[in-house]
């Protein structure tokens, strides 16, 4: 078989019939996991370069393949055996460098993994390579990696999404049916909704942080991207649960996502905020969601008019938080313990010459944003303000689950993938994550999924639930995709 | 609140961020654009809002005061900048500078 | 003068505030590290179990609140040995506030109490070492993340005196608790001063400086009464107070700004999101107030009323410690004398000790054992001279007095034969002396006593030697 037939018969497999084939023997995981690596060689060479991964090690993956067919021997097969997954660069790996799109941690190689790896591993997953992000998570095109932007498969001349656009864009290629992301605005959801892929960010606290380099903790979660539902529903299951090396983790039990699947809707409620419907919003991107709306009202669903009012100072809210939390949290980075170190004069020349050089324009704003709001005379009006109106926000998704409605729906961003340099003001880009930073301001569960085309370019659909409701999102996502098929993709 | 240059040099000596002349300037406009658009929220009434907010919220999980402690899968001189005889090594400070002085 | 003071005191676990690391003193530089106290990329705080039981019986001890909710903050500045560019500790809702700490009496009779504002927990940084290598600084973390509380007063201490007063008062207290081992010399206690001067009747507090890098109560006491000397200077030439901070030289003998940028310092502390806050309920913060040991204070009260024998002196020396409290009152309360039983632990006990450089919990010699020998003594078994024979034997070698008292034929001879047969034999080797006893000088009754003391190892009745020497020369 050569290896494009090889890939041709892998890649029709969801994560699941793929592991269900190394299980019964007929793929071995060195199978699967070259398949991995001869896609992304592929991918690699086409003439617009993606660049959406950052470091492999092939012969890694190859020990990582032995292991799981070792284990086979003696009967042991994870949920994820012989599963290729992509990692995004600022979750810690052992065997490949950990640098966050970042040039203060180039090279740098973590002497310990994130939990989430661990568990991936323990699954049987075979962790292929790190993926290209925006630098330390912030940004919503990948434009901001310190190496290169990463490009959308679909349309090469635009952005994957950010900041998990290579991991987004990975499983859009099919280098991988599964893939790690991260959350603190939208980050995978919006790539997922700009390369039409399943994207999904836990309840906050769902999954450990230990290992996610954090950039805003309150708001951090790792997200999942899958190629289709059942593949997000499998990877979310394999990586969430209680990990007490990370004290924001919560120890409520973990529910059977891909259980969740059913064709009915009857008996449940989806809101449909009219603060994610404005009148400005792209009449097309509009019609994808109707249409969404009434696949669901076909299944038997109410769909009821809600209102989210503090949804227009969600934006703000998430670019005072955020910063803030980074501004801190990117304090390590300083030359002395690992990174980058560049002499300066004496130690605050060091401090200053390593982190000028390290920290690319976008991050050294929001670190002196995000200084700037903390700072004596400022934290009450910024940062306290900020998050007293943060409870607003949360309590505005509280009433609205009170009220009887189960889920939310609403367009996953306000547009489909825009140029590469199309948004140079700041500003304007923190608006791509106009939708999405609610759910992450709120902690509430959050998914995009595929629900059309426009001009050939991927639209995404978000459902969200409340704290914990996972299952519930998952069985409305199951049944929309099943309900919407090859639509998705038109 | 217009934020000036002097706050700009200001806030990036607290971050030990090293600037140009030239992106400080710029700075100074960047972060008035953005924060003009958070003016917003000072209209808000939060009077009712105690304001901790955060996601998991069930109380801090302790730990037992055991071992063993989480191992390094390499060693520290594998990833510091320098090292000698164990210790990380940093341009040397003026021993009279006391910690938060140095702030 | 006006002084409060600000304690930082490591509190005694195995593990670290934030991550399971040892804390044990003198490992190889950074050898007790890990991803959490390196502070490398994605590594996140988990709080030790028992650093919070320490933390509130030091708050308990101090006569505090304690809350049942506090929150962690971040307290954010750069250096090399703080890891993570910001400390973790606590800023407006402490775990413990509101105590008091009486540290003495004034010459009326009132007591000296101070107030102590807050009491809260927080981690410790690592060590910079700036001389070891040339031209660099040499930075170990094996301290970073070890717990810290800091017990922080209200400006209530007025002189030098008092400051010690209230760190000897502190100290010996957390010392009975147990929750650390409070030295200076090791660093487990440190001590920052805020200081002030103000004419006396003037009750507006004056501009105060942050006096730091003492090294010892006595430093303390000094760097005090000379920054006030400086403080005193300046107002009295017209001068302001600049807020500053100071620091302590010890060889120099004075005090100098430290050398900071202008104005204070702006730490942007914020909640720490990695961190909940910490809810400690009410029936855990009562049973650790049930089992707090019994503190010095209330010891000295108790052991005034059940041993009105003791003298004042005698109490304070034996609450000096927790463990020499509970020794001594084993032996008194086994031998039914605690006058005496309180002589031999001040005297033979604790100069042993400090002779063999033990402690007392360790030492060889148990409270049973010496309450035996005292009711050996009392019962007129053995002579006090044999008792401290014996007890230096058991000092070196353990075993049960009245074994070795036969064994070493320590027991006490009242055979008149015997004792005068040594009487004899002292008169016959101390002639001179013995002559002129005989002659009339009386003094030398006690000597002679002695030398038929050691002649017969200790063993003989002194009471019945007197008596018999009395006869020779007919009183």
């Amino acid at each position: 078989m050569t290896p494009a037939d090889r890939r041709g018969a892998l890649g029709v497999l969801s994560a699941a019939e793929l592991r269900d084939s190394v299980a019964n023997g007929e793929v071995s995981p060195r199978t699967a996991a070259d398949a991995s690596l001869d896609r992304a060689s592929e991918v690699r060479a086409w003439r617009d370069g993606l660049n959406i991964l950052l470091y492999e090690d092939h012969d890694d993956v190859h020990r990582q393949a032995n292991e799981v067919a070792v284990r086979r021997e003696g009967g042991d097969v994870g949920p994820l055996a012989g599963v290729p997954v992509i990692v995004k660069d600022n979750i810690a790996t052992t065997a490949l460098p950990t640098s966050c799109g970042s040039r203060i941690l180039e090279g740098y190689v973590s002497p310990f993994d994130a939990t989430v790896v661990r568990r991936l591993r323990d699954a049987g997953a075979i962790i292929v390579a790190k993926s290209n992000m925006d630098e330390f998570g912030m940004g919503s095109s990948t434009e901001n990696s310190a190496f290169g932007p990463a490009k959308n498969p679909l349309a090469p001349t635009r952005v994957p999404g950010g900041s998990s656009g290579g991991s987004a864009a990975s499983v859009a290629v099919g280098i991988a049916r599964i893939a790690l992301g991260s959350e603190t605005g939208g980050s995978v959801r919006q790539p997922a909704a700009f390369c039409g892929v399943v994207g999904v960010k836990p309840t906050y606290g769902r999954v450990s942080r230990y290992g996610l380099v954090a950039f805003a903790s309150s708001l951090d979660q790792v997200g999942v991207f899958g190629r289709s539902v059942d593949d997000a529903a499998l990877g979310l299951q394999t990586i969430a649960g209680l990990d007490p090396l990370d004290s924001t983790s919560v120890a409520e039990p973990v529910a059977a996502y891909r259980g969740a699947a059913r064709g009915s809707m009857s008996g449940v409620v989806i809101g449909r905020p009219k603060e994610y419907f404005p009148a400005d919003l792209d009449p097309r991107i509009r019609e994808k969601c109707d249409a969404a709306l009434e696949a669901l009202r076909s299944l038997g669903a109410e769909i009821r008019d809600v209102s989210l009012p503090h949804t227009d100072l969600a934006v703000q809210v998430y670019y005072i938080v955020a910063p803030a939390e980074a501004s801190s949290n990117l304090a390590r980075f300083d030359g002395v313990r690992y990174g980058l170190r560049i002499e300066g004069d004496g130690l605050r020349g060091m401090y200053e010459a390593t982190r000028s050089s390290g920290f690319g324009p976008e991050v050294t704003r929001r670190i002196l944003l995000g200084t700037y709001v903390l700072s004596a005379g400022y934290y009450d009006a910024y940062y306290r303000k900020a998050q007293q109106v943060r409870a607003l926000i949360k309590r505005d998704f509280a009433n609205v689950f009170k009220s009887g409605v189960h889920l939310l729906f609403t367009p996953t961003t306000p547009t489909p993938a825009f140029e590469l340099g199309a948004k140079s003001d700041p500003y304007e880009m923190y608006l791509s994550d106009i939708f999405t930073c609610t759910a992450n301001l709120a902690g509430v569960p959050a998914m995009s999924l595929p629900i059309g085309r426009v001009d050939g370019l991927p639209v995404g659909g978000q459902l969200m639930a409340s704290h914990f409701e996972e299952r519930q999102m998952f069985a409305a996502a199951f049944a929309l995709e099943r309900q919407l098929g090859a639509g998705a993709h038109q | 609140m217009a934020v000036t240059l002097d706050d700009v040099w200001h806030i990036a000596a607290l971050a030990r961020l090293g600037l140009t002349d030239e992106r400080a300037r710029s700075l100074v406009a960047e972060l008035n654009t953005i924060l003009e658009h958070m003016d917003v929220l000072s209209k808000i009434d939060t009077t009712e809002i105690d304001g901790l907010a955060g996601g998991g919220a069930s109380g801090l999980p302790l730990r037992p005061d055991i071992g063993p402690p989480i191992p390094l899968a390499r060693e520290r001189e594998t990833f510091a900048p320098s090292m000698r005889d164990g210790f990380f090594l940093v341009p040397r400070l003026s021993t009279h500078e006391d910690p938060e002085a140095a702030s | 003068m006006v002084v409060g003071l600000e304690v930082h005191v490591q509190l005694e676990t195995a593990t670290k505030i934030f991550c399971r690391c040892s804390t044990n003193f003198g490992a190889p530089p950074n050898t007790n590290t890990c991803p959490v106290c390196l502070a490398l990329p994605g590594a996140l705080p988990v709080l030790n179990d028992h650093a919070v039981d320490l933390a509130i019986r030091a708050a308990l001890a101090l006569g505090c609140r304690v809350q049942t909710t506090s929150v962690f903050a971040r307290k954010n500045y750069f250096y090399p040995d703080l890891p993570k560019g910001y400390q973790i500790s606590q800023f407006d809702k402490p775990l413990a506030t509101d105590g008091c700490l009486r540290i003495g009496t004034r010459a009326d009779g009132s007591p000296i109490d101070i107030r102590i504002t807050r009491v809260h927990m927080e981690e410790d940084a690592g060590k910079s070492i700036h001389d070891r290598f040339a031209g660099v600084t040499a930075v170990d973390l094996n301290r970073a993340g070890v717990p810290l509380i800091e017990i922080v007063s209200e400006p209530d201490l007025r002189g030098a005196d008092e400051a010690d007063a209230y760190l000897r008062t502190l100290k010996r207290i957390l010392e009975f608790i147990a929750v650390s081992d409070v030295s200076m010399e090791k660093g487990s206690l440190r001590v920052d001063a805020n200081i002030s001067a103000r004419r006396v009747g003037e009750t507006t507090l004056g501009t105060k400086t942050e006096v730091k890098n003492m090294n010892s109560f006595s430093g303390v006491v000094r760097a005090l009464e000379v920054e006030f000397a400086r403080q005193c200077r300046v107002l009295d030439a017209g001068g302001r107070i600049e807020q500053q901070t100071m620091l302590w030289d010890a060889n120099a003998d004075e005090v100098r700004p430290a050398r900071s940028k202008e104005g204070s310092h702006d730490y942007r502390y914020f909640p720490d999101p990695d961190l909940p806050p910490l809810v400690v309920p009410l029936d855990r913060i009562d049973r650790l107030q049930r089992d707090l040991p019994e503190l010095p204070a209330a010891r000295r009260e108790r052991f005034r009323t059940d041993y009105p024998a003791l003298t004042p002196y005698d109490i304070e020396v034996l609450t000096a410690g927790p463990a020499i409290g509970e020794y001594f009152e084993h032996v008194a309360r086994q031998s039914g004398d605690p006058k005496t039983a309180a002589n031999w632990v001040m005297g033979d006990v604790l100069a042993t000790l400090k002779a063999t450089d033990q402690a007392i919990e360790h030492f060889s010699v148990r409270p049973d054992a010496l309450a035996e020998l005292l009711t050996l003594v009392r019962d007129g078994v053995v002579s006090h001279t044999a008792a401290k024979q014996i007890f230096g034997i058991m000092v070196k070698a353990g075993g049960r007095p009245s074994q070795i008292a036969e064994r070493e034929r320590l027991l006490k001879v009242t055979d008149d034969a015997a004792l005068v047969a040594w009487i004899d034999e002292v008169f016959a080797e101390h002639s001179a002396e013995a002559h002129r006893f005989v002659g009339g000088e009386r003094r030398l009754q006690g000597v002679l006593v002695g030398h038929v003391m050691k002649k017969s190892n200790g063993s003989a009745d002194p009471k019945r030697v007197n008596q018999l020497l009395g006869e020779r020369v007919g009183t």
